[in-house]
This record gives structure tokens, sequence and C-alpha cells, in this order.
């Protein structure tokens, strides 16, 4: 059962780049043995909301995965021993994906009805504006 | 411990202070209003007597106007806007975000909190 997860971290400032890719490849390759997937994004460094350790910033990097829980579990028992990793969190985003589909579709469905009527209704309309705009000016008086 | 809990909460205390009157002042008689019966003349964010100069503009929902669905941890800007300066999460009834956005919203800002993007107290460094 596969699921859609956020996993951001964050590693040390003075991380070399190399030790960076390297880490994050180990960890997607993780994932990908045991038949999920993963993509990277590295924020780049950036400052903490506040001090963590003795660090006042730290290199963000964001892995969108697509596996079973335990896969995540096991890529996160592996950043809990990775030691230039300050900080990180898992997030399961599949049922916050499959909300904002149903919103989407909702909505295009939407637009599609009210787009049909529209065009009917346009020869309509120019009547209401004009009675519209003669009673707030009415109104005051 | 107890140094943690003290300072937030006196911080808190002031910013709430200094925010409350004016925001609490024209908010107080909206809710209150109902249950007192018939209010004297104007409907909410009418003109009022007691030199109110300015209309009352009626909350609504920032998510629902702008049809913001998605209220993830990571966008740190749009979660700034309802955290006040002591870090706290602002309450609905100042920011008019409805129910169900107000409840994303916090978990959002509870998330980003755990990440260090945004303060637990205090204003980020």
């Amino acid at each position: 059962m596969n699921r859609n997860y956020e996993l951001m971290f964050i590693v040390r400032p003075d991380m070399v780049d190399e030790d960076l890719n390297k880490l994050i490849s180990t960890l997607e390759s993780s994932v990908t043995s045991a038949g999920g997937t993963a993509k990277s994004e590295v924020w780049g460094k950036r400052r903490l909301a506040y001090r963590v350790g003795k660090f006042n910033d730290g290199i963000f990097v964001l892995m969108l995965i697509e596996a079973a829980g335990a896969v995540v579990h096991e890529v996160e028992r592996r950043l809990r021993v990775t030691e230039p990793v300050i900080k990180f969190l898992t997030v399961r985003t599949d049922e916050e994906l499959k909300r904002l589909d149903k919103i989407k579709k909702l909505r295009d469905s939407k637009k599609k009805a009210s787009a049909q009527p529209a065009a009917v209704a346009a020869p309509v309309t120019p009547a209401t504006p004009e009675a519209a705009t003669e009673t707030p000016a009415s109104a005051p008086v | 411990m107890a140094e943690e809990t003290k300072a937030p909460t006196a911080h808190a205390g002031a910013s709430g202070g200094e925010s409350r009157p004016e925001r609490s002042g024209g908010d107080r008689p909206e809710r209150s209003g109902p249950p007192r019966g018939p209010r004297p003349g104007g409907g909410p964010g009418g003109p009022r007597e007691g030199g109110r100069k300015f209309f009352r503009r009626k909350k609504v929902c920032k998510f629902c106007v702008e049809k913001i669905e998605a209220v993830n941890y990571k966008d740190v800007r749009l979660l700034a806007q309802f955290v006040a300066e002591s870090g706290k999460i602002t309450p609905r009834r100042l920011t008019g975000v409805c129910t169900p956005h107000q409840r994303r919203l916090s978990r959002a800002i509870k998330q980003a909190r755990n990440i260090a993007l945004l303060p637990f107290a205090g204003r980020a460094q």
C-alpha cells in the first residue's frame, strides 16, 4: 500500500554539497529499492526560526516520497543516525492530495456549467445591470 | 521550564494588550449584539454614534475568498500572516478565518514550527 509522504529535513549549514548529494541519493535509493518513488528538492540555506543545537541556519531539503509506511520509517531511522541532519519532519499527504483533487474537479465542473448558461443568457444580462445601476442611484435620494 | 513558560506569556500579554483595545472595541458589540436584543440603529458595520469614523468591515475568511485550498506548512509567508508577533496563532475571532480553514491553518503552523520555519515563541531571528 503506497502512500504519498513529504519528508523535509534540515542538515547543518556547513555541509558540503558533495556530501549532501550523496546523502540524498542514498536515501532515494533506499526508497526506490523498496519499491517506492522519491523526488528531492534542495531549498538551499535558510535561516532557522529558532536555534537548533548551535545552529542558526540550515540547508533545507524536501523529499516527496511515494512508498509504504515501513519504507518511510526506515528513512526516518537513517536520518536519525545521520549526524549532519539536525531536524526532520514527515507529513502524509495522500489524503490531502485526494481532497484537493476532488475540489479541483468540482470547481472545473462548476466552471463548465456556468460557462454554458452564461453564453445563452448573454442577451438578457445587459438589461439587468441598467436596472441595478438605477436603483442605487435613487435609493440615497 | 518555568522560565520558558513565563517568558512567552508575559510577551503575549504585552502584545495582546497592545492589539486588543482597537480590535475588540469594534468586535464586541457585533458579537454580543444578538443575545441582548435589538441594537440601536445601523447593521453590523453600519455607522455608529460615539465618534466612530470608519465603517467596520465584515471580516471574511481569507482562504475562502482567495480560494486557497492547500494550507501547507511550507508556505511560510501565508502562515506568518496568522501568527502574532509573540509567535502565537491568532484566534479566529480576530482574523475572521472560518472554522475548517482555521483547523488546517493551525495544523500547518504547528508543523512549520516543528521544522523551524516558524518560531514557537517570539519573532523569527
